[in-house]
């Protein structure tokens, strides 16, 4: 599976860490709809370190699109707000 | 659905939407390249830009550097001169300097981690623009429009996503440029309209002035003093040829210490 961190790249994450993202991600949703900056940051944090220990770098040249995306680690949560609507944050 | 799910179906729609639009799949292999290369050109331009404000900055923090280096050695002057309140002053408008000092440097961090990240990311899509152009003449000259469908899917989704991120880094780098080129800006303002000359340098240092002063002062008397003592000690010289016991009994009563150059002085005697 491979997981691009925005700004940073991608990495390819095995199968087996999916679940464990998966309520990592929880967390930080829950973080988001409950407006919780803290929560957030730490969330956020918490998902793209087990990330980057369980992934290892795409090559340059590799086309294949990610599975999954996430916010920078410096992202705010009203730029995860914004990313979450299609006429938000990304450009054409 | 997680976070990470939305992010990814969001940035997924903007790609399908494209597609969808062309009517045989390899139409849109040759204007996606020509967007490609802009969107690279786009970049390198970012990288520039940040550059520019990252070199300013650098300017700032020497120039700033430079003035509370100067007030430093100023209140060390002034305290070796016996002024505590002209080197408090120094001390105060140190610290005034050293907050804004401080300020400008976390913010030339972060520009030099924008020109860095920007700087990767115009590497990773260099590499992927390479890699699709040399995909995108494979699925031109040896696939059908039908099959040529799923191929192109792939690796247009793939380089699309790269500069879904990378226009995104942009657009952050450049709103992180844009408020710190004002404040930038700002203190450039402030130093030519001598506000800051007024409090560290310049005609109205009032600091140094009074250290020159005292410093002029000073150097007088120490002219004055060195030319008592050479007067001095010319005349005891003029003596010296005439009985030189004498110049010698009063070099040992003036200094006790060398007692033992004076033994091995007069050795050869």
């Amino acid at each position: 599976m491979i997981v691009r961190i925005l700004g940073e790249g991608q990495l390819e994450v095995p199968d087996s860490a999916i679940d464990e993202l998966n309520e990592l991600d929880r967390t930080l949703e829950q973080a988001v709809e409950g407006n919780d900056e803290d929560a957030f940051g730490s969330a956020l944090a918490a998902l793209l370190a087990r990330i980057r220990e369980v992934g290892s770098p795409v090559q340059a040249d590799d086309l294949r699109p990610s599975d999954l995306i996430v916010p920078q680690a410096d992202a705010t949560m009203a730029e995860v707000r914004k990313l979450l609507t299609d006429d938000g944050l990304i450009p054409d | 659905m997680g976070v990470m799910k939305r992010v990814t179906t969001v940035f997924r729609a903007k790609v399908n939407k494209a597609l969808d639009k062309a009517e045989d799949p390899r139409e849109i292999l040759d204007y996606s390249y020509q967007v490609q290369l802009e969107q690279l050109q786009k970049v390198r331009r970012g990288v520039a830009d940040v550059a520019t404000s990252r070199k300013r900055l650098e300017l700032q923090v020497n120039q700033l550097n430079q003035q509370t280096g100067k007030l430093d050695r100023q209140a060390r002057d002034s305290l070796a001169a016996g002024r505590e309140d002209l080197a408090r002053e120094a001390l105060t408008r140190k610290a005034g300097l050293q907050s804004q000092l401080q300020d400008l440097q976390t913010q030339y961090e972060t520009l030099q981690g924008e020109e860095e990240k920007l700087t990767q990311a115009s590497q990773r899509l260099q590499a992927k623009v390479d890699a699709f152009r040399t995909r995108k003449e494979t699925i031109k000259a040896t696939y059908t429009a039908a099959e040529a469908q799923t191929r192109i899917n792939e690796a247009f989704t793939g380089i699309s996503e790269e500069m879904s991120d990378v226009g995104l880094a942009i657009q952050r780098a450049e709103d992180k440029t844009a408020q710190m080129q004002a404040r930038a800006g700002a203190l450039d303002e402030l130093m030519a309209s001598g506000a800051l000359d007024d409090v560290v340098s310049g005609p109205h240092d009032d600091i140094q002035a009074e250290l020159d002063r005292m410093g002029a002062g000073h150097g007088v008397d120490h002219e004055l003093e060195q030319m008592k003592r050479e007067l001095a000690q010319n005349a005891p010289r003029q003596l010296e040829g005439a009985s030189p016991n004498g110049a010698s009994a009063e070099a040992s009563e003036a200094t006790a210490e060398p007692a033992i150059e004076q033994a091995e002085a007069r050795e050869p005697e």
